[in-house]
């Protein structure tokens, strides 16, 4: 096969993957969510069950007035939404689906390059806070920069700690290192890593940056039309990633019950849904953190834990 | 599952994280039952016997005593009416008989406190479950006697009565009447006195 032709179909699968997924997901959490609350959800787009809400969702919102306040920092305010949402699209651009290289990007330091990518998200947070000229996006965007980097504290070390027991920062390689006993060795990282990155891409309950019923929208609130869509879809995407990378670092990712070499895609993908239907169930079933609570939690808890989770894994290591 | 949000309440909730399962389990129990959700322009609702949709007039019923349009809080009922003589044959004068001429109910003064249907005397409106009249023109909502008499054919029966309420008083009406017309011992006196007089 020649380079351009692989090239392309593996940029294609990422393409096609970022598209769908989080429409999956979204659709996923609206009849979730609806069900959890003794609702039915979308019932009429499409004909079947509102299978097509999203896409009716994505043409209304394709049809809307594209608004910059008068006030905002126009080039900031417009960029912001693609800061947002380019960094999801790189990090699902080196998670292996398979084993044999299914991944649209073989990358030897794989989980530093998707920590660090994830990273970017405060600068978008910031940029779409501080531009949009709107006290409330403000205060928003400073909530949602001190949760970004606190957490990010939790989130690193907990995936340092699976790559210590894997002895890689490949992707496909913790997964390859991966065993089943490991869901027991790991498990305080997987939780600290979970909630970490649920407070990462400020799903509820740690949605406190955009805090609709205090904040309007958080830094989101000035934005419409297209825009305010890529924010909603980098939401998405987020659950995608982090269920992920959940499933590659900590669940091993395409190691199922038979056929790994054949079904591995399968695993994977099983794996993500199942992990994104957790965060859709924790987003139903728990309140929203207080700012106070959210910092406490991360740092009273989740750092302590994850740096004794360090320790474990450390001495496991060595043991063996 | 360790979470500090908890914290200061483990005492009384036993495990801590106990209360963050429990909210899980309710809403994963609440998933998988089924939702009684009504899909409702697909599905009629399913209205309970004395729903008050709209108002049904028994035109034939009406003696335009004039008291549902003098009770009704908002003033929506507005009744004309003339006065027109029977002849009866054998009789020793003509009567004179009220015949309805308007009998309008402005539904989008009315607020559906169901008063006009509780003074009429002679059961000549009724609440009907229909609710399926809105109109693009607020007048529309102004009902003639001709439109609120087709809500009838809509008025469910009445509902069985109440097996342990109190007997209607049409009953104890009769039934006392029947009982002063046998010959029986005159029970003049309530029946409390009756059963102290021995004690004292």
């Amino acid at each position: 096969m020649p380079l351009w032709v692989e090239l392309v179909l593996r940029i294609g699968g990422v393409l096609v993957a970022f598209l769908t997924l989080p429409l999956l997901v979204g659709q996923a959490e609206h009849k979730v969510m609806a069900h959890m609350q003794g609702r039915l959800g979308p019932m009429y787009a499409g004909g079947f069950h509102g299978w097509a809400q999203l896409v009716a969702d994505g043409v209304k919102f394709v049809q809307k007035e594209d608004i910059t306040p008068r006030e905002a920092d126009r080039a900031v305010f417009r960029l912001a939404p693609a800061v947002a949402l380019v960094p999801y699209l790189l990090v699902l651009l080196v998670i292996p689906l398979g084993p044999n290289d299914l991944v649209g990007q073989p990358l030897d330091i794989g989980l530093f390059f998707v920590l660090a990518v994830v990273g970017v998200g405060v600068v978008a947070v910031l940029m779409s806070a501080w531009a949009s000229a709107n006290k409330y996006s403000l205060l928003g965007g400073l909530r949602g920069a001190a949760q970004l980097l606190g957490y990010e504290l939790p989130l690193v070390l907990a995936a340092a700690s699976v790559a210590m027991a894997a002895g890689t920062l490949s992707l496909s390689g913790i997964v390859e290192a991966w065993q089943p006993w490991w869901l027991l060795w790991q498990a305080p990282a997987m939780i600290i890593f979970f909630v970490a990155g649920l407070a990462e891409i400020r799903r509820p309950p740690f949605d406190m940056p955009v805090a609709d019923s205090e904040l309007v929208f958080g830094y989101i609130t000035e934005y419409t039309g297209l825009r305010f869509a890529f924010f909603l879809l980098a939401e998405y995407v987020g659950i995608v990633v982090i269920a992920a990378l959940t499933t590659v670092l900590f669940l091993g990712g395409w190691q199922g019950p038979f056929a790994d070499d054949q079904l591995g895609w399968l695993w994977t993908l099983l794996k993500i849904f199942a992990v994104s239907f957790v965060i859709i169930w924790l987003r139903v079933s728990y309140p929203r953190l207080r700012e106070d609570q959210l910092q406490r939690l991360c740092w009273l808890v989740l750092v302590p834990a994850s740096l004794a989770q360090l320790v474990l894994t450390a001495a496991v290591r060595i043991a063996l | 599952m360790s979470d500090p949000s908890e914290r200061g309440d483990t005492s009384e909730r036993g495990l801590p994280g106990a209360g963050l399962v429990k909210g899980l389990a309710v809403t994963l129990k609440t998933m998988t039952s089924r939702s009684t959700t009504q899909q409702y322009p697909d599905t009629a609702p399913d209205l309970p016997p004395r729903s008050r949709g709209v108002i049904a007039l028994s035109e034939e019923n009406c003696t335009v005593c004039m008291l549902c349009a003098r009770e009704c809080p908002d003033w929506c009922i507005y009744i004309d009416s003339h006065k027109e003589e029977v002849a009866v044959p054998g009789a020793a004068r003509p009567r004179q008989r009220n015949v309805l001429d308007k009998f309008d109910i402005d539904f989008s003064l009315c607020m559906y406190c169901g008063i006009c249907i509780e003074v009429c005397p002679f059961d000549a409106l009724y609440w009907s479950p229909e609710f399926e009249y809105a109109e693009y023109d607020i007048k529309n909502l102004l009902h003639d006697k001709d439109h609120l008499g087709q809500w009838m054919a809509t008025v469910p029966p009445p509902p069985a009565h109440d097996p342990n309420g109190e007997p209607a008083k049409e009953e104890t009406a009769a039934a006392r009447k029947a009982a002063a017309a046998r010959p029986a011992p005159p029970a003049v006196r309530p029946e409390p006195d009756a059963d102290q007089a021995p004690a004292s």
